[in-house]
C-alpha cells in the first residue's frame, strides 16, 4: 500500500506505524464522568466495513503523524491530512 | 532417444550433462529438465503424495502437478522443484522423491491397496483410536508415507536479496498478448516492464505453428523483442513470475537470477525479491489445457495436449515413439497436429464431439491419423504406458501407445485477477471461468481473459497495453498483428462415465472423483470445503489444472450449474516462492542491523562479552583471566563499584531533545509527576503512563535552559517513547509550541559510580566545571567541556545507587571519553562493567526495569504511585484511577531474600502462603528478577505481591513448577542497598 504524505508526497505503507482509529477525540479529564468517556475513548472502537480514517506515522520519513482516509474493504485511499491540522 | 533429428528450439551446438537419480543423461541449452528427461526416454519421473503411484510428466510449464523433483545436492538440494520449469545447466543433478526405497520399486505404493483408507478426509475419519497411538504410530507411518520432498539440512550458501522497481505500466506474460501489449505501451515512451517466468520470451508462440503478418511466429517475437531491449523505456524482466498483487499497484515478483547456473556467479544472490509497483498492469498470464477425468488418466506418458506440442516444437522431443489424442476441443487438435509436423507419430485422435470442423479433419488424413469421433478413452495400462482402451459406438478396442495426449479445454490462467478477493465468473460457450473484477488498474488481455484465439490475444493485447498506457497519461495506439482467428470449438466434457481403475481430478494430491463424491454425499459441497475436506487444489500447483474437474463432477452432483457451484479463491503467491528469497539478506547475523555503542572497539579490546540489548550491542561482562565464570566476573564488577568506582556506557538509553516554550507544560502533561517548576541545571526521575494507566516508561529528564529539556528513555522503548510524544504533540495537543528531536545517537553518555566517581570526574572536566557536592549536588546538571574542549553534559545521577555521574559528549568523542575516564580512574582502580553488574545493582537498589515495566503494572504496582502529582491532569491519569488498580489485593512491588541464604530463587516463580496448595486460586503474584547480590551476600529478587508494601518480614513461598523449585522467601524492602539514598548524596 501507498500512502500520500502531506509532506513527503506518495511513499510506501512500510515506512509508516499505525496506530488505529483517527475518528475519536481524547475527553475532558475534568469532567464527572470522565472514567467512562475515557474507558470508552480507550478501548472501544468501531469497524466500519467502508470508509475510515485512521493514524499513521511517518516513522521512516518526516514523523509526521496523518490521518488516512482508507477504505477498509479494499485500502482504497481517500486522501491524507496532517493530524495536527485535523480536529476529530 | 526421443529427441527428434531436427527442430525444436535447442542449441544443438551446446550439449549438456545432467543426472537424474544418479544415471548420466546428455541434453542441450535451451531444455528444460523436463523436456531432456522426455529426450532421454525418462517417463517414469516421481511417485505420488499419497497413493505412491507412478508419475510422469503431464505440462510444459509452472502448473506442473506431477513432475515433482529434489534439484542439486548437500545445503543446495531444493525440493518440489517443477521440472517442467528447471532450465537445464551443465552438471545439474536432480533425484525423484517421495519413493523408497527406490523410484522404480516403491513399497509405498501399497498405499494403492489401501485406498479405502486413505480417502477424502482420512485424516479425520482413521485413525482416531486409541488417542496415544497418533503420535507414536499413525503420524510417523503417515508422514513416512505421504509428503513431498526433503529440505536441505545445511545452511543454504547462496544469498537471497530484494530489489524495488517503479514503472507506468507492468505486463506480466511475454507471450503473443503480453509483446503486443509491451510494444503499444513502450512506442508511447511510457516506463514499461514486462516480466515473464519462462527464460525466453514468446509464451505459445515458441511452440505454436501459425503465422503472424505472414511470417512464422518466432521471427515476430524475435522483432518485437529486439525493439522492446532498444528502447531505454523498457525493462524486460525474463526468469520473473509475478505471483501476487498488493494495494495500491504493488506487484511481488521473483527473479530466478542463478537458479540456471550450478553455483550464482560471484556476488550474485540465487534469487531476488522484487516489489514493482506500477500505475497500470496487463496481466497477459495465457491459459492451461486441463486433464480429463478417467480410468488410469494419471499413468505416466499421459500429458497435455499443448505440452504435447510444446515438447515437439520447441524442445524437439517426441515423448513417446506413438501418440494418441483424446479431447473435446480444436485447440488440442491443433496442438496434437503442430506436433504430428514436427515428427511425433500421432496415431489416433479420439474426439468425444461427434463432429469436428473438415479442415482439422482433413490436417489429420493428411497425417495419416485416424480419427475416432463420439469416442472416449475409459483406461489405461502399463507402469508407463503401454496401451489405451477406446470405447466408441458401444465397442472398446485396444490401442497400443506410449504418450496419450488428453484436453478437456483451455482454462484461462487467471489467478492474479483474484487476489484482492474477486471470484471468477462462469462462462458456459467457453466452458471456462472467466476474470471477475481484477484488482484495480489491472486489465487481462489474451487467453487469461477468455480470448483463445491468437488473432485475439494479439489484438488484445495492443488494445489493453494501448489503453493503460494512456490511463498513466500517455498518448499510445495499438500495435497491429495479424493473424487467422480459431475458435475452439468446445464441447463441455469433464469425465468418462464408467471408467475402470483410479480416475484421478487432482494429480498432485492423488484427490479421485470417488473422493470428489464421498465429499458430496457427507456433506462437503461448497467448493471451500471442498478443498479442505479432499485436499482438491492444494500445495504447489494449486489446482491450476484440477479445480475445473473437480467443480464440474460437484456441479453434477449437485444438479446445480459449474457457475453457481463457482470456483476457490486464488491467493499469492501464483506459485511456491522461498522463505530465502522473502527474508532475503535478513538472516543470520545481519536478520537486523547491529547498533555497537560508542565504546565499542574499546570494550572489545578490553575482551568484554557481548549482549543484544533492544536494538543494540552491548558489553554484558569483562571478564579477567583465571575467572571461572561469569558470575565470578559480575560479583567482582559489583563490588569494586561499590568500593570505589566502576564504569559503564549508557550510550544506548534513549535520549530526546525538547525545546519550545510550551516543553515543561508538555512534560506535565506526558509524566505523572512535574517537570514545569524543575529547576534549570537540575534533572528529575520521571514516570509515564499510557492512556490506560499502565506505566509505559521510565528516566529522568533535565532541564538546560527554561525552554530546553533533555528526556532519557529505557532503551528498549525508545523508539515508542518518541512516536508516543509526537503523538501528544500532533494528536491530542497541537496548540503546544514544542519541537522534539532524537537525539539518542548524537550522545554517547557514559556512567561513572562509586564513592570514588568524583575524584575521577574531576580529572576530565575542563574549567569552569565545579564537581563539587555544593556546585554539582545530587540531580545537578553541569554543561561545559571535558578533555580538554569537548563539549559535555554531566548529569549526577546513578542507576546503580551510588554517588555517581553520566557524562556525555557527542558521539564521535565516545570513545576518547572511555579512555580518558579509564586513566583518570586507575589509581581507583576503575572496573568497567556491562549490563549483568548493572541489573546486579539495580534489583540491590530496588530500582524497577523492563522485567517490572511490563505492561501489565500501574505506578501505584511498582511503588511510584506517590510520584503522581494531584495538582495537573497527566496522560493516564484517569484510568489509573480505575476501581481495579486501586484494589487493596492487587501484587505491588517488593524485595524476596531466601530464608535459607544458600538457596538460590529465579524470576518467574509464583507466591503463595506457605503449606497452600499450588493453584490458581492461591497465587499472590510472581518474582519479576533474582539475582546474586555481592553485598547482601545471598540471592535477592524483586517480585509483585499482594499487598506487597505491608508484609514486609512476613514468609511466603517462590513456587516454581518449571525448574522443580519450592523455595520459602521473607517479604522485605525493594531497597537492599542503601534505602535511605545516603549513598547518592554524598
Amino acid at each position: 500500500m501507498r500512502i500520500p504524505c502531506p509532506y513527503c508526497g506518495l511513499r510506501d505503507s512500510h515506512e509508516f506505524t499505525y496506530l488505529g482509529d483517527a475518528t475519536v477525540k481524547r475527553p475532558d479529564p475534568a469532567a464527572p464522568n470522565a472514567l467512562d468517556t475515557f474507558s470508552d475513548y480507550v478501548y472501544l472502537r468501531d469497524n466500519p466495513a467502508g470508509a475510515h480514517r485512521d493514524l499513521w506515522y511517518h516513522a521512516s520519513g518526516c514523523r509526521s503523524w496523518v490521518v488516512l482516509e482508507r477504505d477498509t474493504r479494499n485500502h482504497a485511499i481517500g486522501g491524507a491530512t496532517l493530524a495536527r491540522e485535523v480536529t476529530p | 532417444m526421443s529427441r527428434l533429428p531436427s527442430g525444436g528450439r535447442i542449441d544443438r551446438s551446446q550439449p549438456l550433462s545432467f543426472s537424474f537419480d544418479g544415471k548420466a543423461y546428455k541434453g542441450f541449452a535451451g531444455d528444460t529438465l523436463a523436456s531432456a528427461l522426455l529426450a532421454n526416454g525418462v517417463r517414469l519421473v516421481g511417485r505420488s503424495f499419497k497413493y505412491h503411484r507412478a508419475r510422469g510428466i503431464f505440462s510444459a510449464g509452472s502448473e506442473e502437478p506431477n513432475a515433482l523433483v529434489e534439484l542439486r545436492t548437500g545445503a543446495r538440494r531444493e525440493p518440489n522443484t517443477r521440472a517442467t520449469t528447471v532450465e537445464l545447466f551443465d552438471g545439474l543433478s536432480a533425484q525423484s522423491q517421495n519413493r523408497w526405497p527406490s523410484l522404480d520399486f516403491d513399497v509405498m505404493s501399497v498405499n494403492g491397496l489401501l485406498s479405502p483408507f486413505l480417502g477424502a478426509g482420512f485424516y479425520y475419519k482413521t485413525f482416531m483410536w486409541p488417542a496415544a497411538f497418533w503420535e507414536k504410530l499413525y503420524e510417523p507411518i503417515i508422514r513416512r508415507a505421504a509428503g513431498l520432498g526433503r529440505a536441505a539440512e545445511g545452511t543454504d550458501p547462496d544469498s537471497y536479496e530484494k530489489a524495488y522497481a517503479f514503472c507506468d505500466v507492468l505486463v506480466i506474460g511475454g507471450g503473443a498478448a503480453g509483446l503486443t501489449a509491451a510494444l503499444s505501451a513502450a512506442r508511447s515512451g511510457a516506463r514499461v516492464i514486462i516480466a515473464d517466468e519462462d527464460f525466453a520470451l514468446g509464451g505459445r508462440l515458441l511452440s505454436e505453428q501459425h503465422p503472424i503478418d505472414g511470417a512464422p511466429a518466432t521471427s515476430f517475437v524475435a522483432k518485437v523483442e529486439a525493439e522492446l531491449a532498444s528502447l531505454p523505456n523498457v525493462r524486460i524482466m525474463s526468469r520473473t513470475t509475478v505471483f501476487g498483487v498488493y494495494d495500491s499497484g504493488d506487484y511481488g515478483a521473483l527473479e530466478k537470477v542463478s537458479d540456471h547456473l550450478a553455483v550464482p556467479a560471484p556476488f550474485q544472490p540465487r534469487q531476488r525479491m522484487w516489489k514493482i509497483n506500477a500505475k497500470q498492469a496487463v496481466l497477459a498470464s495465457g491459459a492451461f489445457d486441463r486433464p480429463i477425468v478417467f480410468g488410469g488418466n494419471d499413468r505416466p506418458g499421459v500429458m497435455s495436449a499443448q505440452a504435447l506440442r510444446t515438447y515437439a516444437v520447441r524442445y524437439g522431443v517426441a515423448p513417446g515413439n506413438s501418440a494418441v489424442l483424446f479431447a473435446n476441443n480444436d485447440y488440442a487438435w491443433s496442438a496434437a497436429l503442430d506436433a504430428a509436423e514436427a515428427g511425433v507419430r500421432l496415431t489416433t485422435i479420439v474426439d468425444v464431439r461427434t463432429e469436428v470442423a473438415p479442415a482439422l479433419t482433413a490436417r489429420a488424413k493428411a497425417l495419416g491419423t485416424r480419427v475416432i469421433l463420439g469416442g472416449e478413452v475409459v483406461a489405461t495400462s502399463g507402469k508407463v504406458l503401454t496401451s489405451v482402451i477406446v470405447r466408441s459406438g458401444g465397442r472398446e478396442e485396444t490401442i497400443s501407445t506410449e504418450v496419450l495426449a488428453i484436453s478437456g479445454g483451455t482454462t484461462p490462467n487467471l489467478h492474479l485477477t483474484s487476489h484482492f478477493g474477486s471470484k471468477p465468473l462462469y462462462n458456459k460457450e467457453l466452458a471456462a471461468f472467466l476474470p471477475n473484477t481484477p484488482p484495480p488498474g489491472m486489465a487481462v488481455a489474451g487467453a487469461a481473459g477468455g480470448h483463445f484465439s491468437l488473432a485475439a490475444t494479439l489484438r488484445t493485447g495492443a488494445e489493453l497495453g494501448a489503453a493503460a498506457a494512456t490511463a498513466a497519461g500517455f498518448n499510445a495506439t495499438p500495435v497491429a498483428a495479424q493473424a487467422e482467428e480459431t475458435p475452439s470449438g468446445i464441447s463441455a466434457f469433464w469425465q468418462v462415465k464408467g471408467a475402470r481403475g483410479k480416475a484421478f481430478v487432482d494429480f498432485q494430491n492423488d484427490v479421485t472423483n470417488k473422493d470428489v463424491t464421498v465429499a458430496h454425499r457427507e456433506g462437503y459441497r461448497s467448493v471451500e470445503l471442498l478443498k479442505r475436506y479432499t485436499t482438491l487444489g492444494m500445495a504447489t500447483d494449486q489446482g491450476k489444472n484440477s479445480n475445473m474437474a473437480g467443480l464440474a463432477i460437484m456441479a453434477e452432483l449437485t444438479g446445480q450449474g459449474i457457475g453457481e457451484t463457482g470456483t476457490t479463491l486464488f491467493r499469492p503467491p501464483y506459485t511456491p516462492v522461498a522463505l530465502g528469497a522473502i527474508a532475503g539478506h535478513h538472516r543470520g547475523k545481519d536478520f537486523r542491523p547491529t547498533r555497537p555503542t560508542p565504546s565499542h572497539a574499546w570494550a572489545k579490546e578490553r575482551g568484554a562479552m557481548f549482549v543484544e540489548a533492544g536494538q543494540w550491542l552491548r558489553a554484558q561482562y569483562f571478564p579477567k583471566p583465571g575467572e571461572k565464570d561469569w558470575l565470578e566476573t559480575v560479583i567482582r564488577e559489583v563490588k569494586a563499584t561499590r568500593a570505589s568506582v566502576g564504569m559503564i556506557d549508557v550510550s544506548t538509553f534513549g535520549k530526546i531533545d525538547l525545546k519550545g516554550p510550551d516543553a515543561g507544560a508538555f512534560l506535565d502533561r506526558v509524566y505523572i509527576n512535574m517537570f514545569s517548576t524543575l529547576a534549570v541545571g537540575k534533572a528529575r526521575y520521571g514516570v509515564m503512563l499510557r492512556e490506560d494507566g499502565i506505566v509505559m516508561d521510565d528516566g529522568t529528564t533535565s532541564r538546560l535552559s527554561p525552554e530546553h529539556y533533555v528526556m532519557t528513555t529505557t532503551t528498549a522503548n525508545a523508539a515508542k517513547v518518541y512516536q508516543h510524544l509526537e503523538f501528544c504533540l500532533q494528536v491530542l495537543w497541537p496548540e503546544l509550541d514544542v519541537q522534539l528531536a532524537s537525539i539518542t545517537e548524537q550522545w554517547a553518555q557514559i556512567s561513572i559510580s562509586g564513592p570514588k566517581s568524583r575524584e575521577v570526574l574531576a580529572k576530565v572536566v575542563d574549567a569552569p566545571i565545579d564537581v563539587s557536592n555544593e556546585a554539582l549536588p545530587y540531580m545537578g546538571v553541569a554543561q561545559g567541556t571535558v578533555m580538554g574542549g569537548v563539549k559535555t553534559r554531566i548529569f549526577r545521577l546513578s542507576f546503580a545507587g551510588e554517588l555517581g555521574y553520566e557524562i556525555a559528549v557527542p558521539a564521535r568523542h565516545g570513545e576518547k571519553l572511555v579512555r580518558a575516564l579509564m586513566a583518570a580512574g586507575e589509581p581507583f582502580n576503575i572496573t568497567p562493567y556491562g549490563t549483568e553488574a548493572l541489573a546486579v545493582m539495580r534489583v540491590e537498589k530496588g530500582h524497577v526495569s523492563g522485567s517490572e515495566l511490563n505492561g501489565h503494572t500501574s505506578a501505584r504496582d511498582l511503588g511510584l504511585g506517590k510520584m503522581a502529582s494531584t495538582k495537573k491532569d497527566f496522560l493516564g491519569r484517569v484510568l489509573s484511577g480505575r476501581p481495579a488498580f486501586l484494589e487493596e489485593d492487587r501484587p505491588i512491588l517488593a524485595g524476596f531474600r531466601p530464608v535459607d541464604k544458600t538457596k538460590r530463587i529465579r524470576a518467574g516463580a509464583h507466591f503463595m502462603a506457605i503449606g497452600a496448595e499450588p493453584v490458581l486460586e492461591n497465587d499472590e503474584g510472581y518474582m519479576t528478577a533474582a539475582i546474586f547480590s555481592p553485598t547482601v551476600d545471598s540471592w535477592i529478587g524483586l517480585g509483585l505481591i499482594k499487598r506487597g508494601t505491608e508484609r514486609w518480614g512476613e514468609k511466603v513461598r517462590a513456587y516454581d513448577p518449571v525448574r522443580g523449585e519450592d523455595i520459602e522467601v521473607e517479604i522485605c524492602d525493594p531497597a537492599f542497598v542503601d534505602p535511605k539514598g545516603e549513598r547518592l548524596r554524598v
